[in-house]
């Protein structure tokens, strides 16, 4: 992708919103709990009713079936659901240099999804939804659960994804400083508006 | 030979339905206003139908055998609906149903009345108007038991379903399981009655016709006839309203859409 454009969006009580990223680009949104920032995400993933234009590339959200779009337009919600008995049901794949790459060993495809803390399965639900390799990464939260060696093998791991693929995030998180290591500009959420930080 | 049942015989039953409701009421599995509503319905119902049959049978209007199987038929189709826990708004929960039924039991009872009974007329209430019941009757259970599995799971397992249409899962996929359970909740019974006809049960048309005198093997392939079609109406049926009501469940850019059902009052059923 080039250019993941957003325009006059409105949905529920919030907008209307404008943003642009560009392909490898990571951009940050805060604000207080209830300010919309899952909404916002949901409406990109086209999960809920709204209006305005949302492009990727030359492509508008309507013009293609609502499954392919979010394929492209991926949101990672800040609870991931898992409804098989184990790990690798879950999956077509495992690669083990991925899953090292999130600290985890190869046998956890073996693991019963009863077992995984919730810090887990944030870094398995990320794997999950890199198979569909999206263009546009909606993170809800992601790293909420996380420790911080943890968090910090979760951004390299999303950064590197967005540089290899040429694909671009938009990070929903509470921590400013995470934010300001992570991307490459930030906005708040006020009233239903996007404030550049 | 027989054997009249006196009041009294029919009071000891009716005693076992109150003590069941007065258990449930008890454990507050609050199903016992349901059962004595029902109790009493069937009691009216089948001595009001009971004075009326004859004249029913002895009558040959087309007309009136339509009339009679289209209250048949909205009937059954209202009551799959007050089974329903959460209901689709507006006229689609009944209007599903109905239609379901109207696929289900009328096509088949028509198909059955042209080319296995071959009455003259091919309408003759004396077969037309048990038939359609018996037919309504199994599979409306079917059909209830399915769609209400579909639309309660799909409420409770919401999360799931949307975690499913985020990783590119389409609408269909992303119910399809539970559409699956559903069907299977919706044709138990049809089969259980199946598997054990003969070893466990006795089927009561099969019966009653032996007791009034029918040749056993005679029955014995009318019962079989019915249980097919019993089975086909109810496996029809349920696919059809499974589908209707996935349909329904999902707008046009597969997501899901609840405002598409009745909310749940605080203390229903």
């Amino acid at each position: 992708m080039n250019l993941f454009s957003v325009r006059q969006l409105q949905y529920f009580q919030c907008g209307p919103v404008d943003i642009e990223i560009k392909a490898a680009e990571c951009i940050g949104i805060s604000g207080e709990s209830g300010s919309g920032k899952s909404l916002l995400l949901r409406a990109l993933a086209d999960l809920d009713d709204h209006q305005g234009k949302i492009m990727l590339d030359d492509i508008e959200q309507h013009d293609i079936c609502a499954h392919q779009w979010r394929k492209k337009v991926a949101l990672l919600s800040a609870e991931t659901q898992w409804w098989f008995d184990t790990v690798a049901q879950h999956f077509t794949s495992l690669p083990s240099q991925q899953l090292e790459a999130l600290g985890f060993n190869q046998d956890v495809s073996d693991w019963s999804i009863s077992r995984l803390s919730s810090g887990e399965k944030q870094r398995l639900g990320l794997l999950r939804l890199l198979e569909n390799k999206p263009e546009v990464l909606l993170l809800d939260e992601p790293t909420a659960n996380l420790d911080k060696k943890n968090t910090q093998l979760f951004e390299k791991f999303v950064l590197n994804y967005l540089e290899n693929n040429s694909a671009c995030a938009i990070w929903v998180g509470h921590d400013v400083q995470q934010l300001q290591r992570i991307c490459h500009r930030r906005y708040d959420i006020d009233n239903g508006q996007l404030v550049s930080v | 030979m027989l054997i009249e049942l006196s009041a009294f015989d029919l009071s000891l039953a009716a005693v076992l339905v109150l003590l069941l409701g007065l258990l449930s009421g008890y454990m507050k599995l609050g199903i016992a206003s349901q059962l004595y509503i029902a109790a009493a319905r069937t009691t009216v119902q089948l001595l009001l139908i009971g004075l009326v049959l004859k004249a029913i049978f002895a009558s040959t209007s087309f007309l009136f055998v339509v009339l009679i199987s289209v209250v048949m038929v909205s009937v059954a189709g209202w009551e799959i609906l007050s089974r329903q826990k959460r209901k689709l708004k507006g006229w689609w929960g009944f209007g599903i149903s109905a239609g379901s039924l109207f696929v289900s039991s009328f096509l088949i009872t028509i198909l059955c009345l042209f080319t296995v009974i071959q009455a003259d007329p091919w309408y003759h209430p004396q077969y037309a108007i048990p038939l359609l019941g018996m037919l309504l009757g199994n599979t409306m259970t079917g059909i209830a038991l399915g769609m209400d599995r579909l639309v309660q799971t799909a409420w409770q397992q919401r999360p799931v379903i949307e975690q499913r249409l985020m990783l590119g899962d389409t609408a269909d996929q992303a119910i399809a399981e539970i559409r699956r359970d559903a069907m299977r909740s919706g044709m138990i019974p049809i089969i259980n009655s199946m598997a054990a006809a003969g070893l466990v049960s006795l089927p009561g048309m099969m019966t009653g016709q032996i007791l009034a005198g029918a040749a056993p093997v005679e029955a014995v392939k009318y019962q079989i006839l019915i249980m097919f079609m019993i089975t086909a109406g109810t496996g029809f049926g349920v696919i059809t309203v499974l589908w209707l009501i996935s349909k329904r469940l999902f707008d046009d850019r597969e997501r899901l859409c609840f405002k598409r059902l009745l909310k749940l009052e605080k203390d229903a059923h």
